[in-house]
């Protein structure tokens, strides 16, 4: 009997490890590899930063992403004559091409985003600069994080 | 560009055709043929003016001969030091033992003089050394000045007499020369003859420039450019100077290149984001819609005969190869195998396309048959992308770039050849850095 309890207890262990596992797995894969850090980072105002990042290959907007849209969104509402560049970015990794069309679709990504909270579409302006400038010019998986950005810039006119 | 047109009337002396020596081309530079380049002789009653007697043209004409074949992998060339015969001896009729001897199996001699008009002519014999012959003999017009495609011609003649194929050492490339830190890199159009010479930039580097490619008959280039701040799809001519805005479209356009009638280019349009494949007719300007799809398909590439495009598409969820009839119909995936594919171009043959791979962090260059078949992979390194194919579809140029440092420093970025067979990979030297190479057709039509 005692035998059983101990399966019993560990099968139990087993399943909390496993639900525990889960929901870090459910974390990470939202934000998958990118980048969370602060480096490179510049800011509109106070506390607006100006970037969001993206997984590898991918241009749908992470947790992390929407929070930091949310306050360029204030920003913007509360600064209502500012126009703004979304430039998109893609890592080194990828053909030229290629990225020049992923960097589009990233940009694109915060320009919809931003529009549908709202900002009207004559401010926001969109360019990609595929894998052209990059923040960090490193050749390491940090470096390629921070590159896969897109930048709110605000612009004269 | 009136320079780069040759006075190109050359004449066929009598000549039998023997099967003799050949080149077999498709097995790489395993067995290279033993060649005895001798250098010319200057006709006795020729006086050339001081600076172009400097040239020492005699000299130098074979030694780009050499240069060329052997570059080629193809071809040995043997020691000069080690010839025997004079040049103008061997040039009416060399004593063919002399050159057996030191183990030659062809034997390439010239003799130049000048006409009254002051233009060049460049005389050369091909001999077969096996079979006591004479394979080939022709005669090239020139000014002094244009020596160097002289002597690409020439070379061509003997690859084309010894292979059964066309040539491509008469040809030139164009490319990005870059210069500045990763982070703020300078771009400029760059064009220089295939072997690296006469290099001359054709923008200043105000604006950024991406990914240029030739018109079939090498008087325009399609290329993309950040002037303005506007990323479009732009046409120069390379005759004027001329440049014109041909992807006015509302949204980047990129990734062009030309149709094989040279009538229409083909491109990527990212409207709203996406990005799909247009073709323009160049002379009406309309434009014809041929994908249609949520994901990115860029990359566009005709077949030679312009009955079908190949490109990339990430539709699947992960960028592939894809080929489709030219006017969009008939969508077919073609690649298959583990990673990422992109940069599809097919060849000038017809049989194969080039492509870029992703795998396993490393990059490659390989070939696959239209179908997909038949994958062959050529080179792997760190990052490598862009092939661009000779115009004989045995050479495929690419750019290779080393990684920077964790401070972001010594990266490069590169032109490197690779034969189809996999072998004989070359470094071609740029003044600065150098991407997105694009070779162009034969400078002479035949």
């Amino acid at each position: 009997m005692k035998h059983t309890n101990l399966v019993k207890n560990l099968s139990l262990l087993l399943v909390v490890l496993f639900f525990g596992a889960c929901a870090t797995n459910t974390q990470q894969a939202s934000n998958g590899d990118a980048y969370t850090g602060t480096e490179t980072v510049k800011f509109l105002a106070d506390g607006v930063p100006d970037r969001v990042f993206f997984a590898t290959n991918k241009f749908d907007l992470t947790p992390t992403a929407n929070q930091t849209l949310s306050k360029q969104i204030t920003y913007l509402k509360t600064n209502s004559s500012l126009k703004v560049v979304i430039e998109g970015h893609a890592d080194e990794r990828g053909t030229r091409e290629y990225n020049l069309a992923l960097g589009e679709k990233r940009a694109n990504s915060v320009k919809d985003f931003l529009i549908s909270n709202g900002i009207s579409s004559d401010r926001i302006k969109v360019i990609s600069y595929g894998k052209e400038k990059p923040a960090n010019p490193a050749s390491n998986a940090q470096a390629w994080a921070q590159n896969r950005r897109s930048v709110t810039v605000k612009t004269t006119n | 560009m009136k320079k780069f047109f040759i006075n190109f009337i050359f004449i066929l002396f009598a000549t039998r055709v023997y099967a003799g020596v050949e080149v077999d081309i498709t097995r790489g530079n395993l067995n290279p043929l033993p060649s005895a380049i001798s250098d010319f002789y200057l006709d006795v009653n020729t006086k050339l003016k001081d600076n172009v007697k400097k040239i020492n043209l005699e000299h130098q004409i074979p030694e780009l001969i050499s240069k060329d074949l052997s570059r080629s992998g193809l071809f040995l060339i043997l020691d000069r030091n080690s010839y025997i015969q004079k040049p103008d001896l061997s040039h009416t009729q060399p004593r063919f033992e002399d050159w057996a001897l030191i183990k030659a199996q062809i034997l390439v001699t010239g003799k130049i003089s000048l006409e009254k008009d002051d233009r060049l002519r460049v005389e050369f014999r091909l001999w077969d050394i096996v079979s006591n012959k004479e394979l080939l003999a022709l005669a090239f017009y020139t000014t002094p000045d244009n020596w160097r495609r002289v002597s690409h011609l020439i070379s061509d003649k003997i690859y084309e007499r010894l292979t059964g194929e066309s040539g491509y050492f008469d040809s030139r490339i164009i490319y990005v020369a870059e210069s500045g830190p990763k982070t703020n890199r300078i771009k400029k159009l760059a064009i220089m003859d295939q072997d690296g010479y006469a290099n001359k930039y054709l923008t200043l580097g105000n604006e950024m420039v991406l990914t240029p490619r030739f018109s079939p008959d090498n008087k325009y280039v399609t290329y993309m450019s950040y002037y303005k701040n506007l990323p479009r799809v732009y046409l120069l001519n390379l005759e004027t100077g001329l440049q014109d805005l041909v992807g006015d479209f509302p949204g980047m356009t990129f990734a062009p290149r030309f149709s094989p009638d040279g009538k229409k280019i083909i491109m990527s349009f990212a409207k709203d984001g996406n990005s799909d494949i247009y073709a323009m007719n160049l002379k009406t300007r309309i434009v014809e819609r041929l994908t249609d799809s949520p994901a990115i398909d860029t990359s566009p590439s005709y077949s030679p005969d312009g009955n079908y495009i190949c490109f990339n598409s990430d539709r699947s969820g992960s960028q592939q190869i894809y080929v489709m009839k030219s006017d969009g119909s008939n969508v077919k995936r073609i690649s298959f195998g583990d990673g990422i594919y992109g940069t599809p171009v097919w060849s000038p043959r017809g049989d194969v396309i080039a492509f870029t791979k992703f795998h396993n962090n490393k990059f490659y260059i390989g070939v696959m048959r239209t179908d997909g078949a038949g994958e062959r992979l050529l080179t792997e390194n760190f990052y490598q992308e862009s092939p661009s194919w000779s115009p004989n579809g045995r050479v495929i140029i690419f750019y290779r770039e080393t990684p920077a440092d964790n401070s972001g420093h010594g990266g490069s970025a590169k032109l490197w050849s690779i034969d189809l067979t996999g072998y004989n990979e070359k470094i071609i030297q740029t003044p600065t850095d150098a991407s997105d190479p694009h070779w162009s057709a034969l400078l002479s039509k035949k």
